[in-house]
């Protein structure tokens, strides 16, 4: 019975006995400390707890981001100036996921605080792609993503502030999902750009994506960007979705970009033509704003980021030098603490947010990100959904790219979705020369459960899966 | 001439039970450092603050008492530098568009209609405080202590323009500003215990050459009398500065209570740089006109215009209006002895003076106090029927709350009752005559004063009861005859 473990889906998972229970939970402890060592997507490794608690997800167990705190982990953020820090408290979702008793297995790899498209910027090395150990798994969620899809956890949580969940899904080969923005709450979650991130789940398809979501979802008092009332969390199911006759919009823009590879265009030009054999009615439309939206993002993330980070000083935890003064002592604690790429955001950051800048950069990124975010709303007021490649590349090897602003362009795709606040969601479609292929559908602000509906009839078009779920790949069935 | 331009920015602790962010107590004074703490205000990784709402409600209570316009919609913001006492990094206070603004608060100063304009009031957090060891700042310091339990403790920041025209006057407005935010209930006003803290901006202008001096900023004035200290410093350090034809720095000093002066800080030109950008962790506050309104309803009488009421109502002078109308309690009960003796004046005398000191002497408030306005009644009349001197009823009033018993049965119990027994003092007064001629003598030819020797004579062998105007009259009479 134990390799059928990998086909089953969360809600089967939850459905089985308290010792077939036991059984899953040993299976996938087993396959993480087997493979965690090729592919260094954990940084912490739990043992199996003695007991189970009951509720809807009871002995399902999954992997936590290593930016979202859990009680008795440490929570590092794959920075070296967290590397022994112990989460006092449970995230909400943490909190959320025990009360429903899912098993926590782990915390996952991760780009240094979040930022980064490769998990490479991970103060504790990089996460491999599991469909080729050459390349990078995405970021910068990617050891969540690895994770799920060497199937060494059914589900795992990733964090969302330009791509992060999304990307590295594509990546991988799994599904990855970034709701609405205030609809999952962030308390808890290491703040990278509070007014961007969104905790979401990754996941072997949209089904389980709906069941996590259901549990992680809702108002919280912590969370005073959390909104209440917008989305009925009780349904059982997703609603059934029909493709015939929606109205789906192609960002003609997107396809054009220069950066945009070949292959996956092709790859998604068949996937759209499947649509359409569905009914869907598909049309192009130039949104306009892509050209701006990797400029709005690096403007207002880093100045968000330069502040969130501000905390980390070494004088209430984290890592300290010796120093002789206070002045030196922050100095080189953040100096040796923070890795290049987080400096980067950082400095940029603090020179956006400066007084003499901030009129012409941090004010105007936000009247560009406003400007962004109506030209969405309107495709989306007169389409049902925006639907574009993931990200306009596949895997890359470690290390291909150098520069930060090609770098940066790897999200073109999936920002748009974090400065408007808007759900959307990767799916793998047919993958290229055995590299996985992600597709984004995106929809209106809290049509959460429209959006992964019909997410749902779209897998049913994808060579991705088998029996339902994102196919592993072959290295990974058998411990 | 020189004229003073002086503007202040108040920081009021607010009194609510909780912290402006978190859920942990507020009233953090003296306790156990870092007991007090959480992961909202010390910090944590993955942390959020959430609007304590009793504080938006206090801050709507001040800026209706100071007369301020409402932005019933305003918005939190950053302030981000590095302090060890500052966890996040930033603090979170309302900086593009604050709770109120444009307001003033009016007083009566030297007989003038004063008024003070507010800028704006706005919302913000504590920080945490620190312990250096072998220096007074955290440079030289060979080591230093933070205690984090006043990180996230309720403020508003009160600005005013700059319409204070002398020291004195700056006095006053804070004295009227605390007495206005422990009206409403919403701060201690203990400048000592910091609830209540105050910089103050100052300048000079020199009118005759029609030149106005650097501004200065003075930080850490820590009581009402050093607002007035400090800035009658900085005010002499400025003019000297003008008259030798130089001017002052534009710098940040503080006042340095052992030394009773001010010293600098830091210039304008070290200051930091704070990154103001709106918090992307609270939405806008947004508030309604039913709301504002309710609230406004429920105001207390503020002392401003409890003062114009006690003048109006009671006729009593200004200066006692001043001093009774400023708290609530206190004038609360002078309304009550006025009120049951129909003396108000009487009964602002005796409660100016003779009250305020026994409550200042002992320590002990005004509430605890064992007399009521029965008390005020029964001394009133027995000073009226002639039955105990003025000066006896000051012996009596420390008795009175000693022992909380009622003036006539202090009278009785201790053989105070006045000698208006006239036959009686006259006897008193010729045999002092009679064994001092001489005295008699210096009086007839002239030296009035020596009345005063047999005044004292009667009030000596009556140990003080004899009625003073009898005693008065019938020595000048028998003197003169």
């Amino acid at each position: 019975m134990k390799g059928d473990f990998l086909d089953l889906k969360i809600a089967e998972l939850s459905k089985l006995s308290t010792d077939e229970k036991r059984e899953v939970l040993s299976f996938f402890h087993e396959r993480i400390v087997a493979f965690n060592s090729e592919l260094n997507a954990f940084l912490e490794i739990l043992p199996i707890p003695d007991s189970l608690s009951s509720g809807s997800l009871s002995g399902v167990p999954y992997a936590l981001k290593d930016n979202i705190l859990a009680r008795g982990t440490r929570t590092t953020c794959a920075s070296n100036i967290l590397k022994s820090y112990l989460s006092p408290y449970d995230a909400t979702v943490t909190a959320r996921l025990k009360n429903t008793g899912a098993v926590l297995l782990g915390k996952t790899n991760l780009d240094e605080f979040a930022m980064g498209s490769s998990t490479e910027k991970s103060a504790f090395g990089p996460t491999k792609n599991p469909w080729d150990l050459s390349r990078i798994p995405g970021g910068s969620s990617g050891g969540s993503a690895a994770a799920v899809a060497a199937g060494l956890v059914p589900f795992a949580l990733g964090s969302d502030t330009g791509g992060s969940v999304r990307q590295p899904a594509a990546f991988c080969g799994v599904v990855g999902y970034k709701p609405s923005y205030g609809l999952v709450p962030r308390y808890g979650l290491v703040a990278f750009a509070s007014s961007l991130d969104q905790i979401g789940p990754l996941t072997r398809c949209v089904d389980d994506a709906f069941t996590v979501f259901k549990t992680i979802a809702g108002r919280d008092i912590n969370d005073a960007t959390t909104v209440n009332g917008k989305i009925d969390l009780r349904a059982k199911e997703l609603p059934e979705a029909d493709l015939k006759g929606l109205k789906i919009a192609i960002p003609s823009d997107a396809l054009d970009f220069e950066g945009l590879d070949e292959r996956v265009k092709s790859r998604f030009l068949e996937f759209i033509e499947r649509l359409a054999e569905k009914g869907a009615e598909v049309s192009f439309v130039e949104l306009g704003i892509l050209k701006y939206v990797v400029a709005t993002y690096y403007l207002i993330a880093p100045g968000e980021a330069s502040s969130n980070l501000s905390r980390y000083d070494g004088v209430r935890y984290g890592e300290r030098v010796e120093s002789e003064n206070y002045e030196e002592m922050i100095k080189k604690n953040r100096d040796t603490g923070f890795g290049d790429e987080v400096k980067r955001r950082i400095l940029l950051g603090t020179f956006t947010l400066s007084s003499a800048y901030y009129d012409a950069y941090y004010r105007r990124a936000l009247k560009i990100r406003k400007m962004i975010s109506n030209r969405i709303n309107e495709v989306l007021h007169e389409h049902d959904f925006i639907l574009n490649p993931t990200a306009p590349t596949l895997p890359g090897k470690f290390g291909e790219i150098g520069d930060p602003l090609s770098y940066y362009l790897m999200d073109i795709y999936t920002i748009p979705a974090n400065l408007a606040g808007t759900p959307a969601i990767s799916i793998p479609v047919d993958p290229v020369d055995g590299l996985p292929v992600g597709i984004q559908l995106m929809g209106r602000r809290y049509a959460d459960l429209e959006l992964l509906s019909t997410a749902k009839q779209m897998e049913k078009l994808s060579g991705a899966y088998n029996n339902g779920l994102a196919k592993i790949p072959e290295r990974w069935l058998h411990v | 001439m020189y004229k003073t331009v002086i503007g202040l920015e108040i920081h009021a602790q607010l009194s609510t039970k909780t912290k402006a962010f978190c859920s942990c107590r507020a009233d953090v004074f003296e306790l156990e450092p870092n007991t007090v703490i959480c992961p909202v205000c010390t910090g944590q990784p993955g942390a959020l603050p959430v609007l304590n709402e009793k504080v938006v409600e206090y801050a709507v209570k001040a800026a209706l008492a100071l007369n301020c316009k409402i932005n019933l919609r305003s918005t939190f913001d950053r302030k981000n530098y590095f302090y060890p006492d500052l966890p996040k990094g930033y603090q979170i206070t309302q900086y593009f568009t604050p709770i109120a603004e444009n307001g003033f608060l009016g007083f009566k100063f030297d007989g003038d209609e004063k008024r003070v304009r507010i800028r704006r009031i706005h919302i913000e957090e504590d920080a945490g405080k620190m312990i250096h060891q072998d220096a007074d700042s955290i440079s030289g310091a060979s080591g230093s202590l933070v205690n984090l339990n006043r990180c996230g403790v309720p403020l508003i920041e009160i600005v005013t323009e700059p319409d204070i025209s002398s020291p004195k006057e700056a006095r006053l407005f804070m004295e009227l500003l605390r007495d206005t935010l422990r009206a409403l209930d919403i701060c201690s006003g203990d400048m000592e215990k910091g609830a209540l803290r105050c910089d103050a901006n100052i300048s000079i202008v020199d009118e005759e050459r029609g030149l106005s001096s650097n501004r200065v900023e003075v930080k850490n004035i820590n009581s009402f009398k050093f607002v007035e200290k400090a800035l009658e410093f900085e005010r002499e350090r400025i003019i000297k500065a003008l008259e030798t034809g130089s001017d002052v720095n534009r710098e940040t000093r503080t006042w340095n209570f052992a030394k009773r002066e001010t010293i600098s800080m830091r210039s304008k030109e070290e200051e930091n740089d704070y990154r103001y950008f709106p918090e992307p962790d609270l939405p806008p506050l947004q508030l309604s006109d039913e709301y504002v309104e309710r609230i406004k309803e429920r105001l207390p009488e503020l002392p401003q215009q409890r003062i114009e009421r006690l003048i109006r109502e009671y006729g009593i002078p200004e200066y006692d209006a001043t001093v009774l109308g400023s708290n609530a309690r206190l004038s609360s009960f002078f309304e009550e002895v006025a009120k049951s003796t129909d003396k108000p004046k009487e009964a602002s005398n005796w409660i100016m003076t003779e009250l305020l000191r026994e409550i200042n002497r002992r320590g002990i408030p005004l509430e605890k106090m064992p007399i009521g306005p029965e008390h005020f009644k029964i001394l009133f009349e027995l000073l009226e029927q002639e039955k105990i001197s003025v000066k006896i009823a000051k012996e009596l009033f420390p008795l009175m709350i000693e022992t909380g018993k009622l003036p006539d049965q202090l009278v009785k119990e201790r053989g105070m009752e006045q000698i208006n027994d006239e036959k009686l003092i006259e006897d008193i007064v010729l045999r002092a005559m009679e064994s001092n001629p001489k005295a008699v003598k210096q009086y007839r030819e002239g030296k009035k004063g020596v009345m005063g020797y047999f005044v004292g004579a009667v009030m000596k062998e009556t140990r003080g009861k004899a009625n003073p105007a009898a005693v008065n009259e019938i020595v000048r009479r028998l003197l003169e005859s």
